[in-house]
């Protein structure tokens, strides 16, 4: 077995290690669909695009660099701030406010010799499906819920059964701390990023009366500067969370009313943690969830090793916190997923509910997570947030309750949002009793 | 520490912020207003990872002095150091004998073209200082310090050693003389083709106080032994609880709820408390029962949240298996044993000798209620939090050399206690009756366990062992190390030995040789030594082939991979915050999982 052939890429001697894997079959090596003469070669044309440029971003394309691919895409709407450099390691204090994808790529391309690393300073939205389809391969290094589903949803509707190269396999890392998750998925065939949906449920928001009359806790002050003092004084045009003048407004609004209460540990850090919501974040995490992408990427590319996704397991978390855990499984694909399943998914409502508490649930539902929705019932128009004039229209409507709008319980609504601007969320409505 | 902070008021605010738990803390914070301005450019830099371990862990980081003894492939070493220098550890050496060669150009991030034929120490060194200006570095051998004894004998003691496998026996048994001699930490790894392990030697058992437990665990309200201030508050807030307007009904805090009913239930139960499960149901039954539903709501939120805290709340206090192991350990070592940590210990096993619980955490979890009765419920818990503290302090201060233990640490200690953790109890081998079973013995042990398993696998479900993979990486522990005289050389003819080290590589391109050891026949011959009987499974015989295919070879997702895993354990070892693995960590890149085991 390990004595096979080794079939070198252009530089023999420099990839002499990822030669002896990648071209040679090993115990493991499935022989039906590995040709180990054809790797090197294959996978120097084959064109791979990177989302995001941050934490996950710049060790992702370190290690595509550096796993024998040579025609890289990046993008990243974003520019460099001070608290990337403690781990997105491509960037220096001088490179402060630059463009993340352009900076990345540049680096790894000096290091890396022939390598090709095609910066888009850009929102992935801004592209259409023609761009999406030249890659092979997708990999995700996000911390955006929303922009994951986007790209999830896109990749999904750009499946064609007849053709081949319409089946773009989607390799996701996320970190939090010392935890995180890598998933692969292939569109259509296995569970997708809107089927595990309910595993990356929202913070549950503290209800307004609380902010508003009853606070206890650090953050509920901090909410109630961010979400009611802000709106009330307006002390600038808009919130701008990156800027520190507008956090210290924040901060001294949050301490003089703990003050008051007689609440602890209203601090500026805190301020801005709750305000942008910021996750901990590790070079180290970083480092294990894209290795672990990326060496999906290579095994799917090359076909010298079973990867994840297919047939079994699809999807491997990750925590350091206690010792080191992993606990690779299948997540399951689901028939009622509103992306890739047939069926429409169960809606737990109350009959007595107006259709504005309908509306407003689907925020914070696990399975929906749709911060703008549009409803639509079979035959008529529930409610539409565009155009504005249709927005006028269907308004008065939010006010009524589903029985006074003529739903009934096992009806099929459908739900769409600005966000996901292809899909169409299909729901069956079941009431509580 | 942060040097550039000027405020005393930094570790306050930090420590609330990130729950470092000390009672003096929340009294400075209520005293005096904390600082107004913005975070310092440290602050800004290292934002998101003080976040997880404070300004008290990053001061550990920039203390650390940290070895790499660098050799094979190499990458696996770097991708951990670049992992280290960017949050900003104190400062590092690396020793590598190696030039940098062709293959290393295909595998290492922190080498370009300009490195080749110069020393792989050296070069390393400059590109990953290049991370982080806070951080200092040096290499080795250089002009000064040619062998790893030298270095050793001439350097300040090294807070952990990290050294990659292949390496030569006698630099092996030196390095492991030194963590003895230290008490330094060392971390072996070997990171090879798809497959890595790491192994965590520390130098004596390792308690940390600072586990940071998931924020659900830690709810300890002593709902079933309330101290007499907690019930005069729950009973002046009850006392006529079918008067009070629906307001205040519903805004009772569920603590005094459930401690009003569990009275109630005391009264009807001959003075027993709910304590079966059965029980537990019939009295959640109870507080649901409760809730008034003629308001306009339909319901109370607060008897909800009541209800809903029954079976984790209503519980006697008991002893956490992490800290029952830290009150039974038995000491080898006197010096340790007079530690802060050992001396807190001790008072805390006193103190629950005497009243059967554990001293007081004293956070209270948010819940539905007034701001007023929370601020004061809570200020009943952090009140008695601080009584129990300071009687632990008391206990230690009456111990010799408990003088000098630190009241923070105290503190620190009784708001963790259920958490605390002892990592390495047995010390690397001692059994509890005190005698030593050799490395060798532990790891047929453990080979017998984990192939015991492995046959009932199928089905419980549980996925197979990762031990095969460990003795075939250490089958080749010392494998594929470059000859004395090629290093000999490379000193006066780096050229040379760098086109030497080309030809060998594209050699073993040409005509696909396996010799020296990386053969599956030869993995297989040297696991046979080690764990007679093993050589004959499928699952050994897999992992030495794939071993064979690697010829000791990186992939670099692989060692990235590694080395971000060495890096958490690295910094949890040295900030002693969150749990290290004990001890060794192995990983399969084709089934994408790890699992660690105690060797």
């Amino acid at each position: 077995m390990a004595s096979a052939q080794v079939y070198p890429a252009s530089e023999p001697a420099r990839w002499i290690y990822l030669d002896r894997i990648r071209t040679r079959p090993g115990p493991f090596t499935n022989p039906d669909i590995y040709s180990g003469e054809q790797v090197a070669a294959a996978m120097e044309t084959m064109k791979i695009l990177v989302i995001g440029a941050g934490g996950l971003g710049c060790e992702l394309l370190k290690n595509l660099a550096l796993s024998g691919f040579k025609d890289i895409h990046v993008i990243d709407m974003d520019t460099i701030d001070i608290s990337n450099l403690n781990r997105q390691f491509l960037f220096r204090q001088a490179d402060v406010g630059k463009s993340k994808a352009e900076v990345a790529a540049r680096f790894v391309e000096k290091r890396v010799k022939g390598v090709k690393i095609t910066p888009h300073n850009c929102r992935i939205q801004d592209f259409d499906e023609d761009f999406y389809m030249q890659f092979q391969l997708v990999v995700c290094g996000l911390d955006s819920i929303e922009a994951r589903r986007w790209i999830n949803a896109t990749l999904i509707n750009m499946v064609d059964e007849e053709v081949e190269d319409s089946y773009k396999p989607l390799i996701d890392g996320g970190t939090e701390g010392f935890k995180g998750q890598a998933r692969v998925i292939f569109p259509t065939v296995t569970s997708c990023i809107e089927c595990q949906l309910d595993m990356h449920a929202p913070r549950a928001a503290v209800p307004l009366c609380t902010l508003a009359s009853i606070p206890r806790q650090p953050e509920h002050c901090v909410e109630w500067a961010h979400v009611i003092a802000w709106d009330q004084e307006k002390p600038f045009p808009e919130l701008d969370k990156d800027d520190p003048e507008h956090i210290t407004w924040l901060y001294q609004k949050a301490l003089a009313r703990a003050q008051e209460f007689n609440i602890s540990g209203v601090t500026y850090s805190l301020t801005q943690g709750v305000v942008k919501n910021i996750i901990p974040a590790i070079a180290a995490t970083n480092s294990v969830i894209a290795a672990a992408c990326c060496n999906e990427a290579l095994k799917i590319a090359s076909n010298c090793a079973p990867f994840l996704g297919l047939p079994e397991e699809n999807y491997m978390m990750y925590s350091g916190n206690d010792s080191v855990y992993t606990y690779t499984f299948k997540h399951e694909k689901k028939d009622d997923c509103p992306v890739c399943g047939q069926l429409a998914r169960d809606l737990a409502v109350d009959p007595a509910w107006t259709l504005r508490e309908l509306v407003e649930s689907f925020a914070a539902r696990p399975e929906a997570q749709l911060k703008k929705p549009s409803l639509r019932a079979e035959g008529k128009t529930l409610y539409m947030q565009s155009p504005p004039s249709l927005e006028a229209q269907t308004r008065p409507n939010l006010d009524k309750t589903l029985t006074e709008l003529g739903l009934e319980a096992g009806q099929e609504i459908g739900v769409t949002d600005p966000a996901f601007a292809t899909v169409l969320f299909k729901f069956k409505l079941k009431f509580k009793q | 520490m942060l040097t550039t902070l000027t405020s005393e008021n930094f570790d306050t605010t930090v420590d609330c912020l990130f729950g470092t738990h000390n009672s003096m803390t929340e009294i400075v914070m209520s005293q005096t207003p904390p600082i107004l301005h913005g975070p310092s450019e440290k602050e800004r830099k290292y934002d998101r990872q003080l976040r997880l371990w404070a300004a008290s862990g990053q001061a550990a980081l920039e203390s650390a002095n940290i070895l790499l003894v660098n050799s094979g492939a190499g990458t696996v070493g770097a991708e951990t150091l670049k992992n280290l220098v960017l949050p900003g550890i104190g400062r590092f050496a690396i020793y590598d004998e190696a030039r940098v060669s062709e293959a290393d150009l295909g595998v290492n991030f922190f080498l370009d073209d300009s490195c080749l034929g110069t020393s792989r120490a050296q070069s390393l060194t400059e590109l990953i200082l290049e991370l982080n200006p806070d951080v200092q570095g040096s290499w080795y051998p250089n002009e000064d310090t040619k062998t790893l004894d030298s270095l050793l004998n001439d350097s300040p003691v090294f807070t952990i050693i990290m050294y990659t496998h292949p390496i030569r026996p006698e630099q092996l048994s030196r390095l492991e003389a030194y963590g003895q001699q230290h008490k330094t930490p060392l971390v072996a790894i070997h990171s090879a083709g798809f497959y890595s392990y790491f192994q965590i030697n520390l130098p004596g058992a390792f308690p940390i106080v600072d586990t940071h437990p998931d924020e659900t665990a830690t709810t300890d309200l002593r709902l079933l032994n309330p101290w007499p201030e907690l019930v005069a508050f729950a009973e002046e807030l009850t006392k006529d609880i079918d008067g009070l307007d629906n307001f205040e009904h519903g805004h009772l805090p569920y603590v005094v709820i459930l401690l009003y009913y569990l009275e109630q239930w005391k009264a009807a139960h001959d003075g027993n408390y709910p304590t079966a499960f059965k029980e537990k149901a019939e009295f959640r039954k109870i507080v649901q029962a409760a809730a008034r539903t003629n308001n306009p709501e339909g319901g109370e939120e607060n008897f909800e949240e009541a209800a809903a805290a029954v079976v984790k709340t209503v519980v006697r206090p008991s002893l956490p298996s992490g800290l029952k192991e830290v009150f039974e350990y038995e000491h080898t070592d006197p010096i340790e044993q007079r530690s802060g940590f050992w001396l807190i210990a001790d008072a805390v096993k006193k103190f629950y000798e005497e009243h059967q619980c554990l001293p007081l955490p004293g956070k209270l979890p948010d819940m539905k209620a007034q701001s007023k009765v929370y601020i004061q419920l809570q200020g009943i818990y952090k009140a008695k939090a601080r009584k129990d503290a300071a009687k632990i302090l008391e206990i230690v201060q009456a111990s010799p050399g408990g003088e000098h233990v630190n009241p923070a640490e105290v503190d620190l200690f009784c708001k963790n206690a259920a958490f605390v953790k002892l990592i390495n109890a047995t010390g690397g081998g001692a059994t509890s009756s005190g005698a030593k079973i050799s490395r060798a013995d532990r790891l047929k042990a453990a080979a017998d366990r984990e192939f015991a398993n492995d046959e009932t696998a199928a089905f419980s479900l549980s996925p197979l062992s990762l031990l095969p993979i460990y003795l075939a990486l250490q089958a080749t522990a010392h494998v594929g190390l470059p000859t004395a005289t090629a290093t000999t050389t490379a000193t006066t003819n780096p050229k040379a030995e760098a086109e030497a080290k080309q030809q060998e590589a594209a050699a073993t391109a040409d005509n696909n040789d396996n010799s020296g050891g990386f053969n599956a026949d030869a993995i297989l011959a040297a696991v046979a030594q080690a764990v007679p009987g093993a050589e004959k499974r499928e699952g050994v015989v897999q992992a030495a082939h794939e071993v064979a295919r690697a010829a000791g070879g990186e992939l670099h997702n692989v060692a990235a991979l590694t080395g971000g895993m060495v890096a958490q354990e690295t910094i949890k070892i040295v900030t002693k915050q969150y749990i290290p693995a004990d001890n060794t960590c192995v990983y399969d890149g084709i089934g994408g999982r790890v699992q660690v085991l105690r060797l």
